[in-house]
């Protein structure tokens, strides 16, 4: 068995706006060992598909392992990355095109570690954590969402 | 032995929940499926990959009683 700590869920409902990503990025102005941010925001697209686009994703999760998974992420980041601070959020329910659904952000004292931090995170995000997204059309039809 | 499982996205199109408890014999995860595959005959056209207790596992994995979840493409980000 593996050893399951506490650990808080990456999980926010609805869209993250950027009142949150500001408020964010102003609560780290007190950690002065930071010299470097890097934010990764993941936009819901309003893609055509056979001539219907794409209102908004309807994400669901399997989320107890989708957590776990997120929990994952971030411990095998801190160990290849000399990173100060790391926080993910991403959304459930309903989210529109043109909102954003993803808000990874990474902290270190030097930019490059953080290039490099963010991208295995968006990554491994991507291929490894039970999310699902509806994709609803104009017209209330819809089709599932698949991470290419 | 009585097990969860669990169904999401189209997935749960298919069985029409999201979770039921299902009594089943020993055995792995391919004999599960079988029992599955011949409940929802439409599961047959779907991809998908299972976890066991919240892990990803293969078809010949033995059935341990703990959760079992069905799990569509990934879509996250």
């Amino acid at each position: 068995m593996k050893d399951k700590k506490p650990m808080k869920s990456v999980f926010k409902e609805g869209a993250i706006t950027s009142e949150f990503i500001g408020n964010s990025i102003y609560k780290h102005q007190t950690k002065t060992s930071i010299g470097a941010h890097n934010i990764f925001l993941g936009q819901v697209r309003a893609d055509e598909i056979d001539g219907k686009t794409v209102s908004a994703i309807e994400y669901t999760a399997y989320e107890d392992m989708a957590n776990q998974k997120f929990h994952e992420i971030r411990e095998s980041s801190f160990e290849k990355f000399d990173l100060t601070c790391m926080h993910i959020y991403h959304s459930l329910g309903t989210v529109k095109a043109g909102e954003i659904c993803l808000f990874v952000f990474v902290s270190s004292p030097r930019r490059k570690v953080v290039f490099e931090a963010l991208e295995y995170i968006v990554d491994a995000i991507k291929a490894d954590v039970p999310v699902f997204g509806k994709e609803i059309f104009e017209d209330e039809s819809h089709q599932w969402k698949v991470n290419s | 032995m009585l097990i969860k499982i669990k169904y999401f996205g189209q997935i749960a199109e298919v069985t029409q929940k999201e979770e039921e408890q299902l009594e089943v014999s020993e055995g792995n995860i391919s004999a599960l499926l079988n029992v599955l595959h011949s409940k929802y005959d439409t599961l047959n056209n779907k991809d998908f990959q299972i976890a066991q207790n919240q892990e990803l596992v293969s078809l010949e994995t033995e059935l341990t009683g703990a959760e079992i979840a069905l799990l569509p493409p990934f879509a996250g980000g």
